[in-house]
């Protein structure tokens, strides 16, 4: 009886969990036309969760291309999530977490959220916005003020002239801003409040139209796949346009299962978003992506992913919303969570001067980790064109352990790339060689 | 004049709880999926889900008594007996798979789940069943 115990138990973790260590299969599956296996999903999810270097970074430092030098320009943030460039030069970051905690809907949930945690930052999230200031332009930066706190969960960040908007979990709120204003003069005014009930994916991401008279901002499914009822998903998985003066909102385009980060493409009045596509059928699927949004459109969550292939898990199952499902733009690999969105230019040399850098925070739903790196995705003629170019690499250690996880990248008008790092709680800058640069910290906790 | 007669005792009121208790647990499990599978409204399969693993804790306690009974000598023990532990270890595993199948998101666990816990259930109730009909101790004194 024991015999046949232990064998069974072998049997069951070897051949239905699919968990026997090994590597994930390589597919091309970045550009525009990725490879896509057949779903697959074996009794229990792949899972590989960040596993978080106890001392940080201690003397590491994140890898970046020859002829670029990266300093942490600030530690000890609350949880870094998104950044702004200010015209001054100033940082903005927003600090914070949202989504409702303990929501537990089903016993997976409780496992889940234990060892999802596990993964992340253990610092109280700040709920607030830090302001970064360099004055004298030495790549120091000696400024750091509390520019608001007691926010919910900000996340996005834009300036429209004098008014900073920022896109909280339940509502985008608007502060007035003068140039080199280190703190916020009052509490802000709610532009327009933003479906918040449950907040699974709660990251509000936020960009303003190169005239500022719209705001875009993209808000979460409620689930991976629908599995917390469709009611839940009403005005979900979309991107908003918001009029920035009345605050009136409506759907600009649908079917986007969490889209992290919106940009508009500079000299264009197109915007782009990243987004996050679903989990539980297999290491390859389904490529989280870099598309230009095209207004109206429906990309197909939770019905279709990458175009028209079908995902059955989704009951009733609404034929004709496969029928319109339009696919996305570039692919960037299948679970890399690309979280930040920078157009770049200039002022990062030649070589990566067209194009866009992306945050990716690292997979968890497979056993090779993916992501935990900051590429860039070259243009050409306005479009996604070649492999993406790694940019920041080395946020996991030969060990397998993770020293930092990037979130929010922000290209730096006088000659940066800006990076939040959301588990070492790290602000890094990464600049072209012959700029000002600090003095390197002997360590980074 | 001392006589040792062979008794049928039904099963011990431990396991016999506890076996109540999971029949009617997986037996929720069941008609929720059910119920799900007819509406595809997911609070049945969330509730499918919980009941199934309030079905297991009983059920896992159950065969662990009657796993311990195999290796008790003063429990008298017959053919009857050893289906009885077996058909436990077969639902207790089936019954790990359905939990595994209930981790899917939307209607991915189905129908392989519905199968599961009619599966389930079938088996604790055989069980059931022989645990009561089966001798369990002894001599009567």
């Amino acid at each position: 009886m024991t015999r046949l115990r232990s064998t069974t138990a072998l049997l069951l973790s070897c051949t239905l969990l699919s968990a026997c260590g090994g590597q994930d299969p390589t597919l091309p599956q970045t550009g525009p036309n990725p490879t896509l296996p057949e779903p697959h999903r074996g009794l229990l999810p792949t899972m590989k969760i960040a596993d978080p270097a106890k001392n940080g970074w201690g003397n590491s430092r994140p890898t970046v291309p020859q002829g670029f030098t990266i300093t942490a320009i600030a530690t000890d943030m609350k949880v870094p999530r998104q950044i702004l460039a200010l015209p001054n030069g100033d940082i903005l970051v927003a600090e914070g977490k949202g989504g409702q905690d303990g929501h537990i809907m089903r016993p997976k949930d409780f496992f889940a959220g234990v060892l999802k945690e596990r993964g992340t930052s253990s610092t109280k999230p700040g709920q607030r916005l830090t302001l970064l200031r360099d004055a004298n332009g030495d790549g120091v930066y000696e400024g750091r003020t509390v520019f608001a706190e007691n926010l919910n969960a900000p996340y996005g960040l834009a300036l429209v002239g004098n008014h900073l908007f920022v896109a909280n979990q339940d509502a985008v709120v608007r502060f007035d801003y003068q140039p080199g204003q280190t703190r916020a003069s009052g509490p802000p005014t709610v532009i327009t409040s933003l479906p918040s009930r449950l907040n699974h994916h709660w990251t509000k991401s936020l960009a303003a139209s190169p005239d500022g008279r719209f705001l875009y901002v993209g808000i979460g499914s409620n689930s991976n796949i629908g599995e917390a009822g469709l009611e839940a998903e009403e005005n979900r998985a979309m991107i908003w346009q918001i009029d920035a003066q009345t605050g009136a909102s409506r759907q600009f385009a649908t079917g986007l299962r969490n889209p992290t980060a919106l940009a508009f493409q500079p000299g264009s009045n197109q915007l782009f978003a990243t987004v996050q596509e679903r989990d539980e059928i297999g290491a390859n699927l389904v490529p989280d992506y870099l598309t230009s949004v095209r207004e109206g459109a429906f990309y197909g969550w939770p019905f279709a992913y990458w175009g028209q292939h079908p995902d059955r898990r989704v009951q009733p199952y609404r034929e004709d919303m496969l029928a319109k499902a339009v696919r996305p733009d570039y692919a960037l690999g299948s679970h890399v969570a690309a979280l930040g969105l920078s157009f770049s230019s200039g002022v990062m040399g030649s070589r990566f001067a067209s194009g866009a850098f992306v945050g990716e925070h690292g997979s968890w739903n497979r056993r090779t980790p993916a992501g935990y790196k900051v590429v860039f995705v070259p243009f050409i003629g306005g479009h996604p064109s070649g492999p993406p170019i790694d940019f920041v690499t080395g946020f996991q250690g030969s060990d397998g352990k993770t020293f930092g996880r990037p979130v929010g990248v922000t290209v730096d008008p006088r000659g940066a790339l800006i990076v939040a790092d959301d588990l070492a709680n790290v602000i890094w800058r990464v600049v072209p060689a012959g700029r000002p640069q600090p003095p390197r910290l002997a360590s980074v906790r | 004049m001392a006589t040792t007669l062979p008794a049928r005792r039904t099963l011990h009121p431990v396991p016999a709880v506890l076996l109540a208790c999971s029949l009617s647990l997986f037996l929720g499990a069941w008609l929720s999926d059910w119920t799900y599978a007819d509406s595809y409204y997911v609070q049945w399969i969330n509730y499918a889900a919980w009941l199934n693993a309030g079905g297991m804790v009983f059920l896992g306690f159950a065969t662990l008594w009657a796993f311990v009974d195999i290796f008790r000598k003063d429990v008298a023990r017959d053919r009857g007996s050893a289906l009885f532990v077996l058909i436990l270890l077969v639902a207790f595993i089936l019954g790990l798979i359905a939990a595994f199948v209930h981790t899917k998101d939307t209607n991915a666990p189905m129908p392989e789940a519905l199968v599961l816990d009619v599966l389930v259930f079938l088996l604790v109730a055989a069980a059931t069943w022989l645990g009561f009909s089966t001798i369990r101790s002894g001599v009567a004194r």
